[in-house]
């Protein structure tokens, strides 16, 4: 754990050796990126039916990385055709061990490949390679080992309950972890002995697309698990297709509440895992210095880009400047650059467009009379980049402490008493996650069963596992990824004997 | 036999513990099979609705922080006065052309499902929450909390045990109610509300609206403090139209129809998971 430096003479020392700075950038050439990238469906890879294709652009550069093909409502007729009768043909009655190998050998294929998959999804993406390389590949890889062990186990997932599995599941995966998600969205699904239809987000398509590319390596049967490229209408037909029993949606909560109007009618199953706008509650008997640390890692871990991301900050009166200042000082440190460079911590914002929605917030925020710190070192010129942000002088009702930035923007407001930290908590219509620091044990416990969120990091923060149920209240969506409560949202629960 | 002239009672709402006639001011005829009237049932209106959500969001946070043992013993305390009240329920049954026999078995069905549900409370955690063994040094903890305000739509046809077989779950988990029922269950829809007023169940828990679904559904549906909306006896071509307008808050919609099984509980809960640090 860093320590903060106490006083500015220390951040000058740290920032001058910064100066002195010799980036360590991974190599790119591990990783073969082809020109064109085709459609995996019914176990081949194939152009788009009318043959559309999407750029893929590296946002660290803005330079063109590759053409994908873009799926239409056909192309996604057909992945839900060869997802049926993968279903019906070979997966649904295979004996749950054999599913539990395919996936533990696609788990292990992935471990094989892990420094492969990281770069690309750096390049892809723009997330640190350290975090591709520490967090988002072996976390995946957990996923997938996890959930292989369900297969041959599903009798002992609910109590009591026969679980049977529900046929073809329609995915639609983001933008910010998009190995990650993938896997935490096909793993369950697969080991329940359901099929696949996995749309993931337009600007990240290829890590999907390789991890489809191993399943077949794997020998997994041809359907079983199909990638349709695309954008927002490729995913809405997905959604909306009648042949899908289930649907599992991570992304923004506007895209999430059309997507239950449009299975409305049908009653398809459903899981949201949508936005947030999770605090940090920090109390006067926190150990500050882990504290910012994990105020750091809670709001710029990438980019800010995480659903669960503690973007504001709650921090209890009588320690505000204090924990301002170390917060200041600290965020002077991060390293925000080339997101290949082993020493990066903040890498490239994912998109233009998401670079024009965080600079809007900030701006109006300015308006509104907040006061506004970033970082002062320079940006790298080329690319999509924002500096570490911390916003104070905020009331509460201001959008940047109501709506969700996805961005490295920290709102900060101060509270008093236990009381008024829960209830500036749970003043949002989201409720997916929060933080609680405190030395004193009761008091943790007695705020976060107040706190009206599906996680809760007690002086930690952004901690996943294969085997904690990851998921949201409120318009943060409903339905949990993880756990054994995660496992059951793919499966019928039947009473055993009936 | 006397001369004595009955008593009639008025079938009202039951709202925040109280016993009002509708805001609108409004009823509808309660009659028996040969068309005779058996009473003017309050019909409950917008306004009503949004009386009965007020105090439902108002009793919840106290009542999920009961002890699951309270909760678990009030529900019993709903059996117990069940029991008392059996013969009037099966005869309100009756009136409106219930088969006597199926009218004793819906009564005795609801009382030992309020059995079964006050059995629950205490175990609800043990079933769905528990440890997670994750990778590092944490102990990490799912707990069952309830989803908030839940509207109950109740089947008019469902008699007593179409109340309570969502009622019952949805308090069970911590949750406070607003259910819907009308038709032939008005009559003991009402009667219900006197039940629960003396059970203990704190005031505001569970409020009983009888009306019209298709009118009554689709305000509580599109109302934005309430959490979730249980659709077991909504009119089945209403029921897209109303799971779509849960879109706008993100209300949860279920479909129990009233078993008495783990995936009942389920539907009356969601997940928190805390992570807390095993390390000094």
């Amino acid at each position: 754990m860093t320590t903060t430096p106490q006083n500015d003479t220390g951040t000058r020392d740290l920032a001058a050796a910064f100066a002195d700075y010799a980036p360590s950038v991974e190599g790119r050439d591990i990783v073969t990126i082809r020109p064109r990238y085709g459609l995996l469906s019914g176990g081949e890879e194939r152009d788009a039916r009318d043959g559309a294709v999407f750029a893929t652009i590296d946002p660290s550069t803005g330079d063109h990385i590759a053409e994908v093909a873009e799926g239409s409502a056909q192309d996604v007729d057909d992945a839900v055709a060869a997802a049926r009768a993968a279903y019906e043909s070979t997966w649904r009655d295979m004996p749950g061990r054999t599913r539990a190998k395919y996936l533990f050998r696609l788990a292990r294929l992935l471990q094989d490949r892990s420094r492969e998959f990281a770069v690309l999804e750096t390049i892809d993406g723009g997330k640190p390679i350290r975090e591709s390389r520490d967090v988002d590949v072996p976390l995946a890889a957990a996923h997938l080992f996890h959930h292989a062990g369900w297969a041959d186990k599903l009798e002992y997932a609910v109590p009591g309950m026969t679980g049977r599995p529900l046929g073809v599941v329609g995915q639609i995966t983001p933008w910010n972890f998009p190995l990650l998600m993938v896997a935490w969205k096909i793993a369950p699904a697969l080991a329940c002995g359901n099929t696949v239809v996995l749309k993931p987000a337009e600007t990240t398509p290829l890590t999907a697309l390789l991890l489809g590319e191993l399943a077949r390596e794997a020998g997994f049967p041809p359907g079983v698990l199909n990638v349709v490229t695309g954008a927002g209408a490729t995913g809405a037909a997905l959604a909306g297709h009648p042949g899908v029993d289930k649907v599992a949606f991570t992304g923004s909560t506007e895209v999430g509440k059309a997507i239950r109007r449009a299975t409305a009618e049908r009653g398809t199953r459903l899981t949201l895992e949508l936005g947030g706008k999770g605090a940090h509650v920090v109390f006067d008997d926190a150990a500050l210095d882990q504290a910012v640390e994990g105020v750091v890692d809670g709001i710029f871990f990438n980019q800010g880009h995480v659903c669960c991301a503690g973007s504001r900050l709650l921090v209890q009166e009588g320690i505000a400047d204090e924990l301002l200042g170390r917060l200041r000082r600290r965020i002077e440190l991060l390293r925000v650059g080339d997101p290949l460079d082993k020493n990066t911590d903040v890498g490239a914002i994912n998109s233009h467009a998401q670079l024009e929605r965080i600079r809007g917030f900030v701006e109006d925020a300015r308006e509104d009379g907040a006061r506004i710190h970033q970082t002062s070192r320079p940006l790298p010129e080329r690319g999509f980049y924002f500096p570490p942000t911390i916003v104070e002088g905020l009331g509460g009702s201001e959008a940047i402490c109501r709506e969700e930035v996805f961005g490295p923007v920290l709102a900060v407001q101060t509270f008093r008493t236990e009381a008024e930290a829960v209830a500036r908590a749970n003043a949002t219509r989201y409720g997916l996650s929060a933080g609680v620091w405190t030395e004193k044990g009761s008091r943790i416990l007695w705020v976060s069963q107040r706190l009206r969120a599906g996680v809760v990091w007690a002086n930690s923060f952004n901690r996943f596992d294969p085997a904690s149920p990851f998921g949201g209240m409120r318009e943060s969506g409903f339905g949990r990824e993880g756990g054994r409560q995660g496992l059951q949202e793919y499966l019928r629960l039947e009473p055993v004997g009936a | 036999m006397t001369d004595r002239l009955e008593v009639r009672k008025t079938y009202k709402l039951f709202i925040g513990g109280a016993f009002p006639r509708s805001e609108s001011g409004r009823t509808f005829p309660v009659t028996a099979p040969d068309g005779t009237l058996l009473a003017h049932v309050a019909r409950a209106s917008r306004k009503d609705v949004r009386d009965a959500v007020r105090a439902a969001r108002g009793a919840q946070e106290s009542w999920a922080g009961r002890t699951p043992y309270n909760r678990g013993q009030i529900l019993y305390r709903i059996a117990e006065v069940l029991e008392g009240r059996a013969s009037q329920l099966t005869a309100e049954l009756e009136a409106v052309g219930v088969p006597a026999a199926d009218a004793r078995a819906d009564v005795a069905a609801a009382i030992d499902g309020a059995v079964y549900w006050a059995g629950f409370a205490d175990k609800l955690d043990m079933l769905v929450g528990g440890v997670n063994p994750v990778s590092g040094s944490f102990l990490n903890l799912s707990n069952a909390v309830p989803m908030g305000v839940c509207a109950l739509a109740c089947p008019d046809d469902g008699g007593v045990r179409g109340v309570l077989g969502s009622v019952c779950p949805a308090i069970m988990a911590g949750n406070s109610v607003v259910a819907v029922a009308g038709g032939p269950a008005a009559l003991v829809t009402s009667t219900l509300g006197e039940v629960v007023a003396t059970s203990d169940v704190p005031a505001g828990v569970v409020n009983l609206l009888t009306g019209d679904h298709a009118q009554l559904l689709p305000w509580l549906a599109d109302h934005d403090d309430v959490d979730q909306i249980d659709l077991s006896g909504a009119p089945e071509a209403l029921v897209g139209d109303l799971r779509a307008r849960t879109a706008e808050n993100l209300k949860r919609a279920s479909l129990t129809r009233g078993a008495e099984d783990l995936r009942t509980a389920l539907a009356f809960c969601e997940i928190r998971t805390v992570w807390h640090p095993a390390r000094i």
